[in-house]
């Protein structure tokens, strides 16, 4: 099996509203899956059926090879959007409850914590109540609330909204150090640029609907534009400019620099990045010389204004 | 494993260790006794004050017959002139007795009054009333020439004994006393329901305003959640009240010692005393009769039945509507339907009980599961007929299901709503999700 979880056709209604129309996903084993959408896409719908919190209307769900059943909660660590803890609570029995909840025994929850606390260094606070905690050591708790029961899938919906830069780099490298022992990862966010960089598969989902999936770069490639941004310190840009104009369609463009150069976008049309680099080296002297790599926001909105 | 335990434990165990349910555990008995000895200290208080009460008797004819009592003197102030005795009275008196001067004796039943600014209760004007009526009775029974000594020695009083055909006796006011252990028991269901129904709608609100609740219906099942609540509160609840009423019988254990051995002091007499053991010898055969005549185990299983469907029907609508809101002020609208039948099942059973335990009324409200629970353990003590406890609690446990199938279904949709106050229409259309 290389899927650790498979989609086939949900549909999930709310009355009259449509939440999720049909949609199909399937996410490789091991990797770090984007679902990403604006607000009130359908991706809270479609997770909250992954975690068997509703059901869906029609269509199915396949977890490791095997149909949703409730036993599998034991498989998913799952971080709400919404999330929280007992307040007067104490933090090491409310670890211990939540997992337990999972389904592991007592004695491996004890162990896994025991791990946990020790990794963070947060041993002393088991017998603390969490309301008596900072905002930023109750996410700490709330992480390992998520992983404790070692899941196979975790899913996290918009990890990084509420914490703090100093955390969220942590939670960021404990989801990559989980990720590279085998842990397949769903994040699931509106802010689409912010998780860019972690994940390798993606999934566009849109009013309902499933626009664009696949790895990330395969979608990047697809919707590669073949445009360069071009840096150039030139003593006849009249003539770099005749040449250009020639063969390419060019374009203002703007980007960090030291330089005190001449920006422009170039559009390939077709011809090789060496015929490019040609003219300009006749030119000037090349400072910048960068394919425009499509961000995932561009190609949603791409691909949305396209329908 | 099954989730279910775990979730009772929880539940139990944030109850019980709740800085204000030990306080309110504890303190609440002595909470209880403190105001029982404030009422009776203040109403003893009361007792102490003596009221003056002025007659002005122009006809000469009442003066001597108001009789001074414990709380009340007369003071006749006939002799002033009317003004002074009614400045006097008006100034130092609670009140005064005006007798007119009139023609015919008679006219005084409906001449006399009684002149203050405080409005009298209703028992002292009967007194007077009692007074004049007496006096004027006797008065025309003279004028027709009847011998009011001998009439007054003519009069009988009765004692009805009451006995079955069996041919055992019979007890006095037992319908009194049946329908008094009937209201303790309707009475009790409710404030339990009130309390442990209300505590398990707030846990509810904890849990979403803490937003942890995703997280734990990501593991278990809402229905496993809702349930763990209502049977972990309620034996939280249980054990209140265990403790309450051990509390409650230690402290009237030690307030009787207490007021025993003031009794010792004050009647140093010896004799008394198997005079005493006497009494309350033939006070516990009484009450070993009465209880003879209820039957005890069979109220105290129905009652154990009904608590338990009655209180998991209303605390699953408790959740319901925990579920809905967002905080507890948003939760008014919700529970008044919710209060409104148990408020009726007590004081309709009440009535229509006492009235007649089998009458139309209170058979269909001891059969409508929302008021079953108070009204039926009501009627339970004058004998009810084994089919309709049997419809009864079939009603009960059926419309449990179905309530708890409903307050679930809400919610269900409800715990994962935040920051709207929803309506009963988008309760209903939750019912759909």
């Amino acid at each position: 099996m290389n899927s650790i979880l498979e989609v086939h056709n949900v549909v999930k209604q709310y009355g009259d509203y449509t939440a999720l129309n049909s949609v199909s996903l399937s996410v490789p084993k091991g990797s770090i899956y984007g679902l990403l959408g604006p607000n009130g896409a359908g991706k809270t719908s479609l997770i909250r059926i992954i975690n068997q919190i509703t059901m869906p209307d029609g269509g199915e769900v396949i977890l490791d090879g095997e149909k949703l059943a409730p036993k599998h909660v034991q498989y998913i660590g799952y971080m709400p959007e919404e999330r929280g803890l007992y307040k007067t609570m104490k933090v090491g029995e409310q670890c211990m409850y939540l997992a337990q909840l999972k389904g592991i025994s007592e004695a491996d929850a004890k162990k896994q914590l025991k791990y946990w606390f020790e990794k963070f260094e947060i041993e002393s606070w088991w017998n603390k109540k969490i309301q008596e905690l900072s905002k930023g050591m109750a996410q700490k708790v709330q992480f390992i609330v998520t992983v404790l029961h070692q899941p196979k899938l975790l899913i996290l919906d918009e990890p990084f909204s509420g914490f703090d830069p100093v955390n969220a780099n942590l939670i960021k490298d404990e989801i990559i150090e989980l990720n590279k022992k085998g842990t397949s990862v769903i994040f699931s966010t509106h802010r689409m640029e912010s998780v860019e960089e972690m994940c390798d598969h993606i999934a566009l989902i849109h009013k309902s609907n499933k626009l664009i999936e696949g790895k990330l770069i395969d979608v990047k490639k697809e919707h590669r534009t073949n445009a360069y941004e071009v840096g150039i310190l030139s003593s006849n840009v009249e003539r770099l400019m005749y040449d250009l104009t020639q063969k390419f369609q060019l374009q203002q463009t703007d980007f960090k620099s030291l330089n005190d150069e001449l920006k422009i976008e170039v559009q390939l049309n077709g011809s090789a990045p060496n015929e490019l680099l040609h003219i300009l080296t006749q030119n000037g002297q090349v400072t910048h010389f960068v394919e425009k790599i499509p961000s995932i926001n561009d190609i949603f909105i791409k691909t949305v204004t396209n329908k | 494993m099954s989730v279910l335990p775990l979730i009772i434990k929880r539940e139990f165990i944030s109850k019980v260790r709740n800085k204000s349910f030990i306080v309110m555990t504890f303190l609440g008995p002595l909470l209880i006794v403190a105001m029982t000895a404030l009422i009776a200290y203040l109403s003893k208080a009361n007792e102490g004050e003596v009221k003056k009460i002025a007659i002005y008797d122009e006809a000469g004819i009442f003066k001597n017959d108001f009789k001074n009592s414990q709380e009340i003197v007369y003071v006749d102030l006939s002799s002033m002139p009317f003004k002074t005795a009614k400045d006097t009275a008006s100034n130092s008196y609670e009140g005064m007795i005006y007798v007119p001067k009139v023609a015919d004796i008679q006219e005084l039943a409906t001449k006399t009054e009684y002149i203050s600014d405080d409005s009298p209760r209703m028992e002292f004007l009967m007194e007077i009333e009692a007074v004049i009526n007496a006096k004027l009775s006797k008065n025309n029974l003279q004028e027709l020439g009847f011998d009011s000594d001998k009439i007054e020695k003519a009069k009988v009083k009765s004692d009805v004994r009451v006995s079955k055909f069996s041919g055992e006796e019979g007890l006095k006011y037992l319908n009194e006393i049946k329908i008094g252990i009937g209201f303790l028991f309707g009475y009790l269901i409710m404030m339990f329901i009130i309390i442990y129904g209300n505590m398990v709608m707030r846990s509810v609100i904890e849990e979403k305003t803490n937003r942890i609740i995703e997280i734990i219906i990501s593991s278990v099942k809402p229905f496993q959640l809702m349930m763990g609540k209502i049977i972990g509160t309620s034996l939280a609840g249980i054990l209140q009240f265990i403790v309450w009423i051990l509390l409650g019988l230690g402290l009237m254990f030690v307030l009787t010692l207490f007021g025993a051995s003031q009794a010792d002091l004050s009647t140093t007499t010896a004799q008394m005393q198997p005079e005493q053991m006497e009494m309350a010898t033939g006070l516990l055969g009484k009450i070993q009769l009465y209880l003879n005549e209820i039957p005890t185990i069979t109220l105290f299983l129905f009652f154990i039945l009904y608590f338990i469907g009655g209180y998991f029907l209303y605390s699953s609508l408790y959740a319901a509507i925990g579920a809905a809101v967002d905080s507890e002020t948003d939760s008014q609208q919700f529970l008044l339907p919710i209060i409104m039948p148990l408020m009726l099942g007590v004081y309709v059973g009440f009535f229509t009980v006492m009235n007649d335990p089998h009458g139309t009324v209170a058979t269909i409200f001891s059969m409508i599961p929302l008021t079953s629970p108070i009204v039926m353990l009501m009627r339970i003590p004058f004998g009810v007929p084994w089919w309709q406890i049997a419809l009864s609690i079939a009603i009960l446990f059926g419309s449990f299901l179905g309530i708890v199938w409903f307050a679930s279904k809400i919610y269900r949709v409800g715990i994962l709503m935040y920051g709207k106050k929803p309506t009963w229409k988008e309760l209903f259309k939750w019912l759909k999700y």
